[in-house]
């Protein structure tokens, strides 16, 4: 079951047999060209592989957008050490719900993007790291895992090539924290995720401080594609130094949410109207948030960009995570600042100062000025507060709850000022918002 | 301390994916599948999970109290989880929280009486196109309005079991 119609105006590459019958089942994959771009990259070079991805001009679809082949190709591959690929599978940005169905739907394009993977490296040992909530894609994963064994896909001889490569997932128990490579690996570890200093990159020293890839699910899912019908193939879906196609997530205010495959590039304002259906109940679109809750929001008017990592950088926001989350005319933008100010408060690993007391005192100035008790100085306060954060702590946590809150309050200053003199929110009616 | 096979076989398996001096890396999967057979991260369970990784039970505690899903107190049998972060917000999941704090009588975080029911308003649960959100245990439930809350709490209390409730359905497989 699919939880919403497709669009004709998508472009199914990684989601593509998602509507099959059976698309978990190995079968299935089998009969839909699985395993056939692992046959090929078999008979690659590892530069040729490397290679090949950097011809894709996939970047990476976690959140930071960086060059995929480019990161594999600092994989230090004659160092003595063991090296590992590590899928990121922790997926917990607000706004983002695409690695769960490409889980759900195509276990094995994962497993064949991470086994690739290995041959870019000489890996021979790859972990999924699965946020907890996410129970029933663990066993998801574990069958497809054993149907690849069964096969003779993973084990010591993939594919009768005379390769070792073993895949096994792991069970993460709830911290958005542990979403960061770096924290990710401590987690992994079996210890309190809490980032590490970088440089080293994982490339160089991650998992068990050997050698590893860290990519997201979706930058897996992609590898496959780019193997069976070339890099030039899947560069020329998306727009310049951006390619392929990216699982969007539309939420909130739209008629019709729900995540879709669209190329890189595609407009911001088409995918509100013509694929998410248009603002629900015919209303007015006030604010985007383009990429997952870390990235500024966008007021209307700044909506009419590509949806591509250098396109929303232009527009000072970022493409992020693929979340994209939808506000109409009646929400309340600081309601929208606490909510999000609050998540971050609570994930702050604790680690570090800026982070652990910024997001706090952010936390409670937000809710000051959404009871009506905040002052004008701290709207000069909240914004100065996050600026001090960015760029001071450990891992990007703090950044990612200090820039889109400098967005709501530069963007909506009337919306804050509205909030001064114990005025009750303008909106409240229409927006709640529950005691902390 | 004894567990059922199946989660003697699940831990054997946890501690056979990793490298032989790396066992440490069982220890949250260990915690997390324990927890759901004994209840709770109790302190026997701490030790036996610290004896079987090689980790100090010193250490194991300390990850304990990093992860939102492990408790060292029992929650109810079943744990009603109601996201409220942003694309939720946006489409009633604060009203969906009001709701099922009402309708149970209780807080976050807190059990009812008989052990039932526990409620606790969470973070982005990876639903947000299908929101607002709950998750029963691990069982997602999409696009929730607070009639359907209403009809799943009132089915748990009368003792069915979730998939035992017409009015709702379970979305994960
Ligand atoms: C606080 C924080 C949370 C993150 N959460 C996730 C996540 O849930 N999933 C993910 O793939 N990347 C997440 N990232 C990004 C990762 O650190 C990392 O950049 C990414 O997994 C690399 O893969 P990619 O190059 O394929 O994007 C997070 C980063 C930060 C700072
Ligand atoms: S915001 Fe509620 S599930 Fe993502």
């Amino acid at each position: 079951m699919l939880y919403n119609q497709p669009n004709p105006l998508e472009v199914k590459v990684l989601s593509r047999r998602f509507t099959l019958p059976n698309s978990q089942s190995i079968e299935t994959y089998l009969a839909n060209d699985g395993y056939k771009a692992l046959e090929k990259a078999l008979g690659m070079t590892q530069d040729q592989i490397i290679d090949e991805v950097k011809a894709s001009g996939l970047r990476g679809r976690g959140g930071a957008g960086f060059p995929t082949g480019l990161k594999w190709s600092f994989v230090p591959r004659q160092s003595p050490k063991p090296k590992y690929i590590v899928v990121n599978a922790d997926e917990s940005e607000p706004g983002t719900c695409k690695d769960r169905l490409l889980i759900e739907y195509d276990p094995h394009q994962l497993i064949e993007g991470v086994i690739i993977a290995g041959q870019a490296v000489g890996a021979e040992q790859g972990y999924i790291y699965i946020r907890g909530e996410y129970r029933y894609l663990i066993d998801v994963m574990d069958r497809a895992i054993d149907e690849a064994y069964a096969r003779g896909v993973l084990g010591d001889n993939v594919m009768g090539s005379g390769r070792k490569f073993h895949l096994a997932s792991h069970s993460g128990a709830g911290a958005y924290e542990c979403g960061e490579e770096s924290a990710l690996l401590e987690s992994f570890e079996g210890k309190r995720g809490n980032p590490r200093i970088r440089p080293p990159f994982p490339a160089v020293a991650g998992c068990y401080q050997s050698p590893t890839i860290l990519n997201n699910v979706e930058t897996f899912c992609a590898v496959p594609a780019i193997f069976l019908n070339g890099g030039a193939y899947f560069a020329g879906l998306g727009s310049p130094k951006n390619g392929g196609t990216r699982l969007f997530c539309l939420s909130g205010h739209v008629n019709k949410p729900g995540v879709y495959e669209l190329p890189m590039g595609f407009n911001l304002m088409r995918m509100i109207n013509e694929v998410g259906g248009g603002v629900r109940g015919g209303k007015k679109l006030k604010a985007v948030i383009p990429g997952g809750s870390s990235c500024p929001v966008l007021k209307a008017d700044e909506c009419d960009i590509a949806m591509d990592y250098d396109s929303v950088a232009a527009a000072k926001s970022m493409l992020g995570s693929g979340g994209v989350v939808v506000m109409d005319e009646d929400t309340c933008m600081v309601n929208a600042a606490l909510r999000i100010m609050k998540f971050y408060a609570h994930e702050s690993c604790g680690w570090c100062i800026p982070c652990r007391e910024g997001t706090t005192w952010l936390k409670k100035l937000l809710t000051r000025f959404h009871e009506g008790m905040g002052q004008r100085s701290d709207i000069v306060l909240i914004g100065d507060l996050s600026k001090n954060m960015l760029g001071r702590t450990f891992c990007p946590l703090g950044d990612a709850a200090a820039m889109p809150t400098i967005a709501f309050v530069e963007k909506f200053k009337d919306e804050f000022e509205a909030h001064l003199d114990g005025k009750p929110c303008p909106y409240e009616k229409s927006n709640r918002m529950v005691a902390a | 301390m004894t567990f059922s096979p199946e989660l003697e076989a699940r831990f054997e398996k946890f501690l056979a994916k990793y490298p032989a001096d790396r066992k440490r890396s069982a220890v949250i999967p260990m915690l997390i599948y324990g927890q759901d057979e004994v209840g709770a991260i109790t302190d026997e369970l701490i030790n036996e999970v610290a004896k079987r990784t090689g980790a100090t039970p010193l250490q194991v505690t300390e990850v304990v109290g990093f992860y939102s899903m492990l408790h060292r107190k029992p929650q109810g049998k079943y744990h009603v989880q109601v996201c409220t972060n942003i694309s939720c917000l946006l489409v009633g999941g604060a009203e969906l929280w009001e709701q099922a704090c009402k309708k149970t009588g209780l807080g976050h975080k807190e059990t009812s009486k008989d052990g039932l029911i526990s409620l606790e308003e969470v973070e982005c649960m990876g639903a947000c196109s299908w929101a607002p959100a709950v998750q029963v245990n691990y069982d997602f439930y999409h696009d929730v309005t607070p009639e359907q809350l209403d009809k799943l709490i009132d089915g748990l209390a009368a003792g069915k079991k979730p998939e035992q409730i017409a009015e709702v359905t379970k979305v994960s497989c």
